[in-house]
């Protein structure tokens, strides 16, 4: 593996260790209050892969769901997940295990490091997407199971560090500004935002404010035109 | 044991429900992917999604109640302004992320 690329996307990746290390403990901590053995909080995070629906997974395994149920609810709370492909289809052009992975390791937090991010010059985007995946998703396995083992035994004050997430997303965004140059998607997605925050539950939000995003995009295509995309990504 | 193979299910059903959220976009829009509201989409969906996820992580955030939000915000602008004149994300992450530990703790 080329080392200076390696450098390059563990850099590009801390943020998203510094969210995923706690976020995947206090996970491991809560399915550790189960009775269950840490090695399936590994298992877990290795196979699942999804922060949101492996909170969720605590509470149905504590109420010991049907697996119909899980199924649907699973469905439902990733749904976002639909959406994120769109923007990749192209960049994803790989051999089909290391598609199947990046498919596969296409959570919230690398869906924004790839399409915000582009490799350095010289080096291919597809090995530099691989790396990123693989980092972030080891970041989350390695913190569920430190949470599972180490339990409530933390004296580490940790409080806070989630914090790491919201501002990657914000740094994102304004390297988004940078590329698309126009308000007009960062105005709209604010207030959409703020008002599915006021309208929905905590749990919807999220998708709701997807789906209605989607819905004034395509309304207010018409009056764009779809302007030529400068070089590949943000810087 | 009973409880292990339940348990055992249980995630293979939670891993292949979703993977495929994840895959369903790259199975069933593959052929398509050059049409143009695809690629409209495609374009103006990541900095939509950013500020989407930037609101869903302060979604338990009351904004009636003044006590809340002003710790984020301050931390918030922090990253913006320092994003804005050094440009370099992990100073930015990493500094405000630090502001917004110690005024938590």
């Amino acid at each position: 593996m080329n080392k200076s690329l390696f450098l390059t996307a563990f850099k590009t990746t801390l943020p998203v260790l510094f969210g995923y290390l706690p976020l995947g403990m206090a996970f491991g901590i809560l399915f550790n209050e189960l009775g269950f053995h840490w090695g399936y909080a590994a298992l877990m995070s290795t196979l699942i892969y999804a922060g949101a629906g492996q909170f969720m997974a605590v509470g149905l395994l504590a109420s010991h769901a049907g697996l119909v149920e899980v199924a649907i609810t699973t469905l439902l709370l990733n749904s976002r997940h639909l959406f994120y492909g769109i923007s990749l289809i192209d960049k994803f052009n790989a051999c089909w295990w290391r598609k199947f992975y990046l498919i596969f390791g296409l959570t919230d937090e690398t869906y924004s490091l790839l399409t915000g991010t582009s490799a350095p010059k010289d080096k291919k985007e597809i090995d530099f997407y691989l790396l990123i995946t693989v980092l972030n998703h080891s970041y989350w396995v390695i913190g569920s199971i430190l949470g599972a083992i180490l339990g409530a035994n933390l004296s580490v004050n940790t409080t806070g560090l989630e914090f790491t997430l919201p501002a990657l997303f914000m740094v994102l965004a304004i390297e988004q500004y940078k590329v698309v140059r126009e308000s007009r998607p960062f105005v709209m997605a604010t207030i959409v935002g703020l008002m599915s925050i006021w309208l929905f539950s905590r749990d919807n939000m999220l998708l709701m404010s997807i789906l209605l995003s989607i819905i004034l995009l395509l309304l207010s295509r018409g009056k764009t035109k779809l302007p030529k995309l400068p070089a590949e990504g943000v810087a | 044991m009973q409880n292990s193979a339940y348990l055992l299910l249980f995630i293979a059903v939670m891993a292949v429900a979703t993977f495929i959220t994840r895959a369903l976009p790259f199975v069933v829009l593959y052929k398509i992917s050059d049409h143009p509201l695809l690629r409209y989409l495609g374009r103006y969906l990541p900095p939509t999604m950013m500020v989407l996820l930037l609101l869903y992580c302060f979604r338990d955030l009351r904004f009636s109640a003044l006590s809340d939000g002003p710790i984020e915000l301050l931390a918030l602008t922090l990253v913006v302004v320092l994003h804005l004149w050094r440009g370099n994300a992990l100073l930015s992450i990493m500094a405000g992320t630090g502001l917004y530990m110690y005024l938590a703790q």
